[in-house]
């Protein structure tokens, strides 16, 4: 692996193995001193061209965590917005030695652009492009799915895939970089997702993607799931007749009471409700559904660090193996960040 | 202009030997002052062939020259990326003796004295005839009605007039443009794109715009427009021109709008006939192009409909950008490639090696048809005696690597960029003066002092 710009073409051995990999960064977290010197002289440019907080900080916990020296390149307000080039941004990063670039980018494609010209020779790493990929954020996904999966079924999480568990992704797809990630990955891994949303939010094309697309959220559910993920819904697109109102769209596709409390009355007592952030409440999820036991909302934020740990440490660290046979042990006492899940509803979002 | 000393009449004579007309039988061709004046066998004996320069031509292919009815030659305003000289000198070796500019240049060729400043540049480059293309609506902004008729009445005598680039989509514009242009035998050329369709649109919509995550452009958008300016066409009793068509529905609407005897004649582009949406998962702006890349069934579909005459020809949409717009993001991208230069490899490769035309097709695609749509008198002739002296010579067994910076178009953003195509232009005969010849170019045609002239093989 050079760079990590998507999930579509990552391999199921290269995907364990940064999932294992973050099961061991997840054990670094629990330490009194949260730092390893893996990258220590190592230069990691967050370069942001859409603003994203949550997902900047993240990567920037993850890189620092590491020891890795890290500067953060915002394009607003920068020679970017002046007009300057991707081409001349890259180069100037490159001129200043950067190990890795990890790319927010508002134009999808934009990290394989870095990565297949010759303007920057460095790792990248795609932090969301566009309408098109999201990679840490499925690895995250699905480093919480399996931690919750090992747990149901008291095996290790390490080595392990999501054969047989059953994720419903449910909203606006089409614009989601999140949900195509997904995709990609819970098959790698095994999983059968089912894509839920309104056909206005469904990409043409979708019917060729490994999934199972349905219109119906209640009939989804009565099928049985063992995970739910809600993707941000924007309120805007409802001007472009992307659905009717807000309200309407809460009623038939939102995670509301009803359907929170119809997890109970179906007996899918395991079934977590996950969500990449920031919450749309009461518009794709309800405060309640955010807010219960099932939630694992802030268990994934947790989780982002270790995963993107896990990343620039393979990316930077050299080492260009593909994953050993056998995973690695030492990880058996890693399961607090999803039992730390249950807490989450104190927490401020 | 009136300075130039070479007296436009006098261009020499020239003995082509033994090359396949149109790919058949080889004869010799003899050309004297712009004119066919010779053709049959072994003519090298002759007296007429007395004093002319003999240009071996075993093993090549005579055509007609080639009409190029949708070219971007950018001047005036972007000869950054392109000049009426850089553009025309690359149809020379693309193997064109003329080419329809089209009218989104800045300012844009919206009245009389635009396309009369690039008909002139045309004549003073010297290497292709250049047509200038009216548009349609003033500024291309889809409003008001140029002033077509003054362009028609111009030194430049414009026929073919098109927004290309955006689309006439006020259907009573539409209308009205189709039936004004009735008064001067001209012709509407429409770029087919819906615009609510396509709003922010980066690249076909389907399988492979699902998975990249870039806004698609649906078939929809062209068809629907097509669709509706066929009946337009027959309502008001005009003639219509589609530019660029892609995708396989289009092809339909407009066989069925041929059966009913509908006026309406139809472009593929080269790079339609050869490259899917497949190549844009590299998100190398190159294959960025509008309309987009489409699918393989449509690339089949089109390939089938310009053998049987549905689709009447081929035009380059030649759409040279400078580097820094094609260096960036693909959102970022301009959209469009250049074409003039490879536009017959990618022919033959796609319609002659595959069994589905001959080369007498291949001069009525690029040659005979778009000289009629375009009302050019003097080009898309036959190669007989008499007519004029507009002639290429091709090598249908060369094989070469297509290297944009090898190119003498100003662009660099060629999607066909490393791959080995079939066929190269040896000698291009603009009337009467080769102005290429060994495959390289070779000097201008020049122009007599008058300006109404159009050269000895004008006879106007």
């Amino acid at each position: 692996m050079k760079h990590l710009l998507s999930t579509e073409d990552l391999s199921l051995a290269n995907a364990i193995r940064i999932l294992d990999t973050a099961e061991e960064m997840a054990a670094v977290g629990e330490r009194e001193v949260k730092k390893l010197p893996a990258l220590r002289g190592r230069t990691v440019v967050n370069l942001f061209f859409e603003d994203s907080t949550r997902t900047r900080i993240s990567f920037e916990a993850a890189a620092k965590r590491l020891s890795a020296d890290v500067i953060n390149f915002a394009a607003k307000g920068s020679s970017v917005s002046k007009g300057e080039s991707l081409k001349d941004t890259a180069q100037t990063l490159a001129a200043m030695g950067a190990d890795a670039v990890v790319i927010r980018h508002w134009a999808s494609g934009a990290p394989h652009r870095l990565a297949a010209t010759d303007w920057i020779d460095a790792a990248v790493i795609n932090a969301g492009d566009g309408t098109h990929e999201h990679p840490t954020q499925a690895l995250l996904d699905a480093f919480t799915m399996r931690r919750h999966w090992a747990q149901l079924h008291g095996t290790p999480s390490a080595g392990a895939d999501l054969k047989g568990m059953r994720v419903a992704i449910a909203g606006d797809v089409l614009h989601s970089r999140v949900a195509r990630s997904n995709v990609w990955l819970l098959r790698t891994l095994g999983a059968e997702v089912t894509l839920v949303a309104p056909p206005t939010l469904l990409p043409i094309g979708v019917g060729q993607w490994p999934c199972s697309v349905s219109y119906d959220m209640d009939e989804t559910l009565a099928k049985g799931v063992d995970a739910v993920m809600m993707l941000r819904v924007q309120g805007e697109r409802m001007n472009a007749s992307f659905f009717p109102t807000t309200r309407e769209y809460s009623r038939r596709w939102g995670f509301d009471d009803n359907r929170l409390r119809a997890l109970d009355t179906l007996g899918l007592k395991d079934t977590i409700i996950m969500h990449p952030g920031p919450m749309n409440r009461g518009l794709e999820i309800s405060s309640a559904a955010a807010d219960s036991p099932r939630s694992t909302v802030l268990a994934q934020v947790r989780n982002g660090v270790s995963v993107r740990m896990a990343a620039l440490y393979l990316l930077l660290s050299g080492d260009t193996r593909e994953a050993a046979a056998t995973a690695s042990s030492g990880t058996a006492s890693s399961s607090t960040a999803y039992s730390n899940a249950a807490h989450s509803t104190k927490e401020s979002h | 202009m009136a300075h130039e000393q070479q007296d436009a009449a006098r261009t020499g004579s020239y003995l082509i030997r033994g090359a396949a007309i149109l790919g058949g039988a080889a004869q010799d061709l003899l050309i004297r002052d712009g004119i066919i004046t010779g053709r049959g066998t072994d003519l090298a004996g002759s007296d007429a062939a007395d004093g002319a320069t003999v240009i071996e031509a075993a093993g090549l292919v005579a055509l007609p020259g080639m009409v190029d009815i949708h070219t971007h030659l950018r001047e005036p305003g972007r000869e950054d990326a392109e000049t009426v000289e850089t553009g025309t000198r690359a149809a020379a070796l693309g193997g064109y003796t003329a080419v329809h500019a089209m009218a989104n240049s800045n300012p844009v060729a919206d009245t009389a004295g635009v396309v009369e400043q690039v008909h002139t540049l045309g004549r003073a480059a010297g290497w292709v005839d250049v047509r200038p293309v009216g548009a349609v609506t003033v500024g291309l902004a889809g409003e008001q009605l140029a002033e077509l008729g003054a362009m028609a009445d111009s030194r430049a005598k414009v026929r073919v007039f098109s927004d290309d680039g955006i689309c006439v989509h006020d259907p009573v514009l539409m209308r009205r443009a189709l039936e004004y242009v009735k008064a001067f035998d001209g012709v509407v050329a429409q770029h087919a794109q819906e615009p609510r369709l396509t709003a922010g649109a980066q690249m076909n919509e389907g399988d492979v715009s699902a998975v990249l995550g870039l806004t698609g452009w649906p078939a929809v958008a062209e068809e629907s427009i097509i669709a509706r300016d066929v009946l337009l066409a027959q309502h008001v009793g005009s003639r219509l021109h589609v530019c660029h068509v892609s995708t396989a529905g289009s092809v339909e609407i407009i066989r069925w709008a041929k059966a009913r005897g509908i006026n309406v004649t139809a472009e593929v582009t080269p790079h339609h006939l050869l490259l899917t949406d497949e190549l844009v998962r590299s998100y190398d702006p190159v294959y960025k192009v509008n309309p987009p890349l489409r699918t393989d069934s449509d690339v089949q579909a089109l390939r089938a409909a310009l053998a049987d005459g549905t689709i009447d020809v081929v035009g380059t949409d030649h759409a040279p950008h400078p580097s820094e717009h094609k260096e960036c993001e693909w959102a970022q991208a301009a959209m469009g490639m250049t074409g003039l230069e490879t536009a017959l490899s990618v022919v033959q490769a796609t319609m002659i090696e595959t069994g589905l035309m001959g080369w007498e097709d291949f001069a009525r695609v690029t040659s005979t048809a778009p000289a009629v749509i375009g009302r050019v008198a003097d080009q898309g002739r036959p190669l007989e005696v008499g007519e004029p002296a507009n002639v290429i010579l091709v090598d249908p067994a060369a094989r070469w690597t297509v290297d944009p910076s090898k190119m003498a178009t100003m662009g660099r953003n060629s999607p066909f960029a490393g791959r080995e195509l079939p066929g190269k232009v040896v000698a291009t005969f603009f009337k009467g003066h080769p102005t290429v010849l060994n495959g390289e170019l070779n000097t201008p045609y020049r122009h007599g002092s008058h300006p109404e002239t159009t050269g000895p093989a004008g006879a106007n």
